[in-house]
């Protein structure tokens, strides 16, 4: 699989998801550092989290408007998966890729720790077509922006046209505090009308061995690479 | 230069107020004594101008000079075959193996975070991130060690609130994990927190950074932030006492800016994979003063500076203000010359300032202009050689009062006593401070925030075929009402509990940056207690072979006189060689307890200066637990010993709370529980028996519980060593704690109020 990663000079996690796009497909991502516009025609673009220009504007506000932002818009036109994780996602929505906004957490507070998610639907996407529906993933979040929230009519759109790729889900009966940032609908990620943009609060990246988080994003990493290439 | 000059005075003004001669007022109100003054007029042999003074009264501060503690800083062992760099760089720097250097900090941000909470903190977080990549080093784990006020202030919460906000707002912005620390809470630091932040870093032990300068001629560079008028006179306002009207100090406060902290990390780092960098230094306290006079002094050089090619955000700043600016994020280097487009093209694309501001000089001066006049022209020699030293009165008070057991007036029982101390924020689960910290970020944390005794991150790319590679374990500890009844004692038992985490992790002990934190070193009763630390901390950590390889002193930790617990944190950073074998303290189902280095006969604890005594007695008047240098070592040899076996599956040291506290604290995640073993003479008494309370709570030194599901082999291990244990017994799914005939303790119930104590003080929890 050919992939790239966005570097913003404000990035963080580029360096994670680099290691696990290489331990996964076998090849390196190429670097796209936000100045650059050309680059070889890729399958994959990710857009990993950080705080892309300090984020003291709204995060991905500046981002979303570097040269590189109109790289990833041709290759969506030409029909290539983008994965946006944590601040990737912000800038997704900020950019006008995705949908509805992303905005401070309910506690108001930076919030670090595992998430359960529940898998929605994984009819329109490569990424989530390898998967089972309704299956569970434990995967960590780490954000101060990720309560996402959007109008009644977009939510029941993203719901009818199949677009919310996971909700967080409660993980014991007890559980209260399932939801880290108060999320409309408890939803995680979502997706673009074709599936095959896809943006998530949770890292994956971060969930790659069994001693770091588990292995559940590395699970959902390979399925995904699997349809995208497929 | 004339310096009355009409010229200057219509180009700006206030520059040539600055290069007036100083008075004695204005030495004073520096934070000069008279002597002081008369020491620098002296030895420069002339009157100094405000600029000159100001340079001076930066390096003269207690905060640059460790006037107050220097005569007692050198004598703490600071060597050892694996120290690469002991204290007087901007960090120190330890050889771990494979060609691989850990470098680590610890550094106070006292009195602006009681002033200002968030920026404060966030930039103790970003200085300490500095003093790590400075040498070279990608730092790779953040931790921090807080000290707080009574929970049932007000101001405590805000305070809490806002420092927590900014360690996490810097860290997690760089992108570097925190991944530990610690957080207390009492009284005596009601007007005068703590917050000392540790960063560790990796480089390749060859390519390690030095500042001094060398070579005359060389170019100096000014990268990073530009200069503003925050932050002046940082260091003086350190080196001070507090009174009511400290919030008027505000604008001495520096701004964090993290997202260009991390274009300087990144751009610092990739200059230095060149060869082009000679020397570097980052400006954190007193900035480009301490910054170019230490360059030069350690050179043995003087410096040439032209101010006015130094990038700043405001117009018509003067040299004063430009040399006593703590603005962050700025680093001052001396290049090889000729690379200066090379390394412009580097900090061009990051779009940092880039500034050649002056050059390496041989004249041991440090001369600076300032629109078109010489604004300073002094020797450097004097600001650092001539920094007074003091040797201060001390007193060092050994509280040896004993508390005899039976004497003991019991209000609670055990089960009620449990659950008072899993209700003292001091004892209950952080999670709400540590989950506002990204602990993952970098994809190597292993344990962090409380998952084994100390945090572990794994050495980015050493994983091979057999492990999944090598690992940094990292823990802060300090028990400041040990070293209050005792300074010496309680030096000793901080590293001793440090080592005993980090060996408890599964890692080695290796070597220590400390804090000291203290009062005003003007009261003998303080200075005491600083000396008598120093003392506890040299003994332990000779005899446990972890030196101390960086530090950072804080004196005048008093607001209106009242001075806080002294607190000498103790940093100490292991390596354990494959990450996978790495210990956690949470306990499985059917695993055996044990304690090492406790007898079968041991019945009578030590609770003076315990947690116990404090909910049961109100008194901590007595001598604090006794610490057997021997047994530590001992203990500590024989835990790794039994791991590298592969014989345990979890371990946890006893400090606050005693044996019982410790018990619980390994059976929450897993909801499991115990049938406590007793020893003989305990098992039929009362659930107030003054005896039991000491065994259950006592704080004895030098234990550490063990968790094993190959118990025979454990024993057969032990049985040579002359090592004391006594196994407590079997996990099991019941979570409960049972005490024999005595009492049954749902642990459930203490876990819900471990986890609910600091939500409800800080009172955000919905």
């Amino acid at each position: 699989m050919r992939s790239g990663v966005t570097i913003f000079p404000g990035s963080n996690c580029d360096r994670d998801i680099i290691v696990a796009l290489k331990n996964i497909t076998g090849k390196a991502p190429i670097k796209m550092w936000h100045k650059d516009t050309e680059f070889p025609n890729l399958d994959l673009i990710v857009i990993p989290g950080g705080f892309s220009f300090g984020d003291y504007l709204r995060c991905g506000a500046l981002a979303a408007r570097s040269p590189v932002i109109k790289s990833i818009k041709n290759h969506i036109s030409r029909g290539g998966a983008v994965l946006g994780i944590c601040n990737g996602f912000q800038i997704l929505i900020e950019a006008g890729i995705l949908p509805g906004s992303l905005i401070r957490n309910k506690k108001l507070l930076f919030t670090c720790r595992d998430t359960m998610l529940e898998i929605q639907d994984t009819n329109i996407s490569p990424f989530l077509s390898g998967l089972k529906k309704e299956h569970h993933l434990n995967i960590p979040v780490a954000h101060n922006e990720g309560n996402f929230f959007a109008s009644e009519i977009l939510l029941n759109e993203l719901k009818n046209d199949g677009r919310i790729a996971f909700k967080y889900i409660k993980e014991v009966n007890n559980d209260t505090d399932y939801n880290p940032n108060g999320s409309s609908n408890d939803i995680a990620g979502i997706l673009s009308k074709n599936g095959r943009v896809l943006g998530m609060m949770p890292h994956p990246e971060r969930a790659i061995n069994n001693l770091h988080g588990g292995t559940d994003g590395l699970k959902f990493l390979t399925k995904s690479f699997e349809q995208i290439i497929g | 230069m004339k310096i009355s000059n009409q010229t200057l005075y219509n180009i700006n003004k206030n520059e040539y107020q600055a290069q007036q001669e100083s008075k004695l007022e204005d030495a004073t109100e520096m934070g000069l004594t008279e002597d002081e003054f008369n020491l620098i007029c002296n030895k420069i042999k002339k009157i100094p101008n405000k600029t000159e003074l100001g340079i001076f009264s930066a390096m003269f501060s207690e905060h640059c000079s460790y006037k107050s503690s220097k005569k007692w800083l050198k004598t703490m062992p600071t060597k050892a075959k694996h120290v690469i760099q002991g204290p007087g760089e901007n960090a120190g720097v330890i050889d771990i193996g494979d060609n691989l250097a850990a470098v680590f900090k610890i550094e106070s941000h006292n009195h602006p975070s009681f002033i200002e909470p968030y920026q404060g903190a966030a930039t103790g977080v970003g200085g300490i991130l500095r003093d790590v990549f400075t040498m070279g080093a990608r730092p790779i784990a953040l931790l921090n060690a807080l000290r707080f006020g009574s929970p049932s202030e007000l101001l405590t919460k805000h305070l809490v609130s806002g420092v927590v906000k900014g360690i996490g707002g810097y860290g997690n912005c760089i992108g570097i994990p925190t991944v530990g620390g610690e957080t207390n809470f009492d009284k005596s630091y009601d007007g005068n927190i703590l917050v000392n932040a540790m960063a560790v870093g990796l480089a390749n032990k060859n390519r390690i950074f030095y500042s001094a300068a060398t070579g005359a001629g060389n170019p100096v560079i000014y990268v990073g932030a530009k200069t503003g008028r925050d932050g002046i006179h940082g260091a003086t306002m350190a080196s001070t006492e507090f009174t009511d009207n400290s919030s008027e100090k505000r604008p001495t406060v520096q701004v964090g800016d993290p997202f260009t902290g991390k274009l300087l990390l990144e751009s610092c780092l990739e200059l230095m994979s060149t060869d082009a960098v000679l020397s570097i230094q980052d400006m954190g306290a007193a900035g480009l003063t301490s910054s170019s006079v230490e360059m030069a002094s350690k050179g043995s050089l003087g410096m040439y500076l032209n101010l006015d090619l130094v990038p700043t955000r405001e117009d018509k700043m003067t040299s004063y203000e430009i040399m006593l600016s703590e603005s962050q994020e700025r680093m001052l280097m001396i290049l090889k010359p000729g690379s200066e487009e090379k390394a412009k093209s580097i900090f061009d694309k990051w779009d940092l300032d880039f500034a050649v501001i002056g050059e390496v000089t041989k004249t041991g001066r440090l001369i600076l202009d300032k629109d078109g006049f010489e604004a300073c022209n002094i020797p450097i020699n004097p600001l650092v050689e001539d920094a007074p030293e003091y040797d201060r009165p001390y007193e060092i008070i050994q509280n040896k009062n004993t508390i005899k057991i039976n004497e003991l007036n019991i209000n609670y029982t055990v089960d009620e006593i449990l659950a008072k101390i899993f209700e003292n924020p001091n004892i209950s689960s952080k999670r709400w401070i540590w989950e506002q910290y990204d602990s993952s970020v970098m994809g190597d944390t292993i344990s962090s925030n409380g998952k084994s005794d100390a945090s572990i991150v794994k050495i980015h790319g050493t994983e091979n075929s057999k492990s999944l590679g090598k690992g940094i374990a990292m823990t802060t500890d300090c028990t400041p009402r040990y070293v209050k009844s005792d300074p010496i004692n309680g030096g000793m038992q901080a590293v001793c509990e440090a080592a005993r985490n980090i060996a408890a992790s599964g890692a080695k002990p290796l070597a220590i940056t400390n804090n000291l934190n203290f009062g005003n070193p003007e009261k003998k009763n303080i200075m005491g207690e600083i000396v008598g630390s120093i003392k506890g901390i040299s003994k332990a950590a000779s005899f446990l072979n972890t030196p101390i390889v960086s530090g950072n002193v804080s004196l005048y930790n008093e607001t209106n006189g009242k001075g806080i617990l002294p607190t000498p944190v103790i940093g100490m950073v292991g390596v354990i060689d494959e990450v996978e074998n790495c210990l956690e303290m949470n306990v499985k189902e059917d695993n055996t307890l044990l304690v090492l280095g406790q007898s079968e006969d041991f019945t009578e604890g030590w609770i003076g200066c315990s947690v116990y005594q404090e909910i049961e007695n109100k008194i901590i008047d007595a001598a604090p637990p006794p610490v057997n240098l021997e047994k530590e070592k001992k203990i500590i040899d024989i835990l790794l010993q039994l791991h590298t076996k592969n014989l345990l599956t979890a371990a946890h040291d006893i400090s606050d709370g005693g044996l019982l506290t410790a018990i619980c604290e390994m059976l929450f995640k897993n909801n499991l529980g115990l049938n406590l073993n007793l020893p003989k003479s305990l098992l039929k008494i009362d659930s107030k028996d003054p005896t039991l309370h000491s065994w259950c709570f006592g704080e004895d030194q030098g234990r550490i519980i063990v968790a094993t599901n190959k118990i025979d082999k454990v024993k057969f291990c032990l049985k040579d060593s002359n090592l004391d244990y006594f196994v407590l017994g079997k996990t099991n799914a019941s979570n409960n704690l049972n005490l024999n005939d005595i009492t049954t303790i749902s642990i459930k119930s203490l876990k819900n109020s471990y986890e609910r104590t600091l939500p409800l003080i800080m009172g955000k929890d919905k």
